[in-house]
């Protein structure tokens, strides 16, 4: 007699309570204000009397267990047992003495995972799948990161760029990697290639054609069997139909390319949340170190750091001085291609004589 | 379980710099995993041709239809030990809290189980169990599942959702987040495990305006902490503010960066707020962490319709409700209701791959706002309409309508 299947626990969402450090817990939604006594470090009071620090340190977010031992061990040892992650995969240890804190850093050095990310630093940049995992990326995401933030290091470890800084990636347009005051995308150059021999076996044409956010693609009939065909002058490269089509090969070792978009905000925080912005294209998908991309995130951050005020987010920087200087400030090209030609695109015209020269 | 390492001359330059090195990582993995040692070696390929060598399929549970990534690599013939490389979702707690003997007793699973590659998190939220054969995800997920963990989601369906830590260690929420991620999440777990949704729909909860959860660009639904009465002042903590830093730092810092110019520095180093157009920003609150704080009068604002790019580019929600409590049963239980209504809705009118936000946008506010049965809010635009292309027949009725729910509200 084979035994009965087992049928999944629909537990949802699990308790909280249970995994929290007990000065969080006993201190649940009465905490009065903070401060950030050095970068990494948080340190927060409760109504009740009771203090927390935090001590925050960057991890390489695809863990192998070893490296999430090692850090239970420093857990164990240093943090009561207890520790969160963030949503950029920085991990936090809670400690409620003081005395507790510097022991705390220097096992977490030891260990290799960098301290900071806290306040106005460059906080750990939020990553995609790519090579690793994904099935459309185009470039990678976990060794792109890797090689950005060893260069960021500094970044992460102090705090002081003029208001914090987010960086996203994406390995793909589909950009999973989301917003931010730089988000470092790929972008396809040319239209998919279509090998037809296996469209009829493997892709659902009505919906390959209804993906597409141009209309370019038409059912077509090639070497007599069914198949699909791209208009090229309409195609914008957005790999929309490769996910449902395979044989749409939209990914290119040489024309696939990094683009860079600055100013995306989603705090509330002065300004209302704001969109990036594409600023620099056309750079070569160039691993293991992606060099080229490097570069040009360190001068932008570079200028910011030089030219924004106290408080301003990249995004209120390029409002305050303008997109022409920035441009000048950056040394980027300008170019048509930075128009939008989108919906609503007016909207990102300019209908006054604010000019600054 | 000792097959021999690939040479991986460029993943190895992923190994020096100061930054931890997820190369360093796999390849510790791979010393007594051999899926790992073929996934080493195909990294090493998209690395040197500049490609990807994964592809879908299927692979799932028992009981569940989505929560599975499947991956089969299309280079199996030179590296066999991972042509099956998939992902299990793994929702965890709202804050993303842990103690040790739970991330150990994952380690231990995923060890034994999978290939060993854990990621915490996904840009969804996920805790994501990377590297499993199709033979062996039932088990590993059989035994996370007795930790009291489930799946989380995938495809066409609700999906995992987020909450910053807010009430556990932040001063600034303005609600209990975990309970309203908890509320909500637990109730849409049909819709979660079993996708039959035009395409995904994603909850985010921030527990302030400074949505630490991007919840506004990239949730379906943002709820997002805020507060109707005054903000709250410490006058003394003001003038050791003023004292500390000078009244030129005030001036540029506080005074200047509110966006509404709804402060005031007084002569005598006392604050004072204009908060009927005060517009919940945090500014001022982050910079004085100790002498203001958010009122005492709290709840939600709730956006919806916020996505990534496909297919008609980037959209932020909209605000369609400006402000709920969120203190009682009830009222976590209305929270529910509107995200219930809004999925019903949107799964009887959205397109097949159709986000929220896109049937908003194709079928309008107004109509969005009726099937979900809310009142309109000058609160929810920006600035009224500019072309005069509609109809106004029915302006008088609507006028008239308004006015007579009005008085009926008393
Ligand atoms: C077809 C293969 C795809 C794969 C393998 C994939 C992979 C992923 C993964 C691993 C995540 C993180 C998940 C988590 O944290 O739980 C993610 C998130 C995301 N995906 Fe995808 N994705 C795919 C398709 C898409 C498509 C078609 C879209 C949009 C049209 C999309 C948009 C996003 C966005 C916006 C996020 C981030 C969401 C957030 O911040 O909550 N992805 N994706
Ligand atoms: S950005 Fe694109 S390639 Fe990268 S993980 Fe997301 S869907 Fe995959
Ligand atoms: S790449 Fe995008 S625009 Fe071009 S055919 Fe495919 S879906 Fe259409
Ligand atoms: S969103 Fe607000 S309440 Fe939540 S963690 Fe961020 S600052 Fe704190
Ligand atoms: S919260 Fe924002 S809008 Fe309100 S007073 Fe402070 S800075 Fe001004």
């Amino acid at each position: 007699m084979t035994a009965q299947p087992r049928m999944p626990i629909e537990s949802g969402v699990p308790d909280h309570f249970q995994y929290m450090h007990p000065t969080l817990r006993r201190n649940y939604g009465q905490w009065a204000w903070h401060e950030r006594p050095r970068p990494g470090v948080l340190h927060h009071v409760s109504q009740t009397g009771d203090q927390v620090w935090t001590v925050r340190a960057g991890t390489q977010r695809q863990m192998d267990v070893h490296t999430i031992r090692k850090l239970c061990d420093i857990a164990d040892q240093y943090a009561d047992g207890y520790v969160r992650f963030t949503i950029r995969s920085n991990i936090e240890f809670m400690v409620a003495d003081e005395k507790k804190v510097k022991p705390l850093i220097d096992a977490l050095l030891k260990g290799g995972f960098p301290v900071g990310g806290t306040g106005n630093s460059v906080s750990m940049i939020s990553h995609t799948q790519g090579w690793l995992h994904c099935d459309i990326p185009a470039s990678d995401a976990s060794g792109a990161v890797k090689s950005l933030m060893d260069e960021l290091h500094q970044e992460f470890v102090n705090e002081d760029m003029p208001n914090r800084v987010k960086i996203t990636t994406s390995c793909c347009q589909i950009n999973c990697g989301g917003q931010g005051d730089i988000a470092i995308n790929i972008q396809h150059t040319k239209p998919p290639k279509i090998n037809h021999d296996l469209v009829a076996n493997l892709c659902e044409r009505p919906s390959v054609v209804a993906r597409c956010p141009v209309a370019a693609i038409r059912p077509a009939m090639v070497n007599g069997r069914p198949s699909l065909e791209v208009d090229e002058k309409k195609c914008i490269c957005c790999g929309a139909c490769y996910p449902p089509c395979p044989p749409m090969q939209i990914n290119d070792p040489e024309h696939s390319k990094f683009a860079i978009w600055v100013g995306g905000k989603n705090s509330n925080a002065r300004t209302k949340p704001m969109f990036h912005k594409l600023v620099a294209a056309g750079i070569p998908n160039n691993p293991p170190r992606w060099p080229e991309v490097a570069a040009i995130v360190k001068k932008i951050l570079r200028v910011y750091k030089e030219d924004a005020h106290a408080w301003e987010r990249m995004g209120e920087w390029v409002e305050r001085i303008g997109w022409p200087r920035f441009f000048e400030l950056t040394e980027l090209p300008f170019t048509k291609y930075h128009l939008d030609n989108w919906r609503g695109a007016r909207a990102s015209l300019n209908a006054s004589v604010h000019i600054r020269f | 379980m000792s097959k021999k390492m690939h040479a991986t001359p460029m993943l190895d330059q992923l190994e020096s710099g100061p930054w931890p090195s997820f190369v360093t990582g796999l390849k510790r993995l791979a010393k007594d995993n051999d899926m790992m040692v073929d996934l080493l070696g195909q990294l090493e390929h998209s690395y040197q041709t500049r490609k990807g060598y994964w592809k879908g399929g299927t692979a799932s549970v028992k009981g569940y239809g989505g929560g599975v990534i499947p991956r089969f690599s299309e280079i199996a013939d030179k590296f066999p030990e991972s042509k099956e490389f998939h992902t299990l979702r793994i929702m965890p707690a709202p804050g993303m809290h842990y103690d040790t003997d739970i991330l150990r007793k994952f380690c231990d699973i995923w060890e034994k189980h999978g290939s060993g590659l854990i990621a915490l998190h996904g840009q969804s939220g996920d805790i994501m169990l990377q590297g499993c054969t199709t033979e062996n995800i039932q088990a590993a997920f059989d035994e996370v599942n007795e930790l009291g963990f489930d799946m989380g989601g995938a495809g066409p369906s609700v999906r995992t959702s987020m909450s910053c830590v807010g009430h556990a260690r932040c001063e600034h929420s303005c609600f209990d987040e975990g309970r309203a991620h908890r509320t909500v999440m637990n109730t849409f777990t049909d819709d979660l495990h079993r996708p039959a949704l035009p395409y995904k729909f994603k909850f985010k909860f921030s527990g302030c305006g400074n949505d630490c959860m991007n919840s506004i660009q990239r949730s379906d639904m943002a709820v997002i902490g805020t507060w109707r009465d005054d903000i709250q002042v410490n006058q003394a903590e003001v003038k050791n503010f003023v004292k500390a830093k000078g009244r030129e730092y005030v001036i540029d810092n506080v005074v200047t960066r509110c966006p509404t110019k709804a402060i005031k520095l007084k002569n005598d180093d006392t604050l004072e707020i204009d908060n009927r157009n005060c517009v919940r920003c945090m500014h001022c609150i982050n910079v004085m962490t100790k002498a203001l704080s958010p009122g005492k009068d709290r709840g939600v604002t709730v956006l919806m319709g916020g996505k990534r790019t496909l297919k008609i580019g980037d959209l932020m929600g909209t605000v369609i409700v400006p402000f709920m409590k969120l203190d009682t049963d009830e009222d976590f239980e209305q929270l529910v209701e509107l995200g219930r209504s809004t999925i019903d809705f949107w799964a009887e009118n959205g397109l097949e791959h159709e986000r929220c936000g896109e049937m908003i946008e194709r079928i309008g506010l107004n109509n969005f706002l009726e099937g979900i049965g809310r009142e309109v809010d000058p609160n929810m635009i920006n600035h009224p309409r500019t072309n005069p292309y509609i109809r106004m027949d029915g302006w008088d009725d609507e006028v008239a309508r308004l006015k007579a729910s009005k008085a009926q509200a008393g």
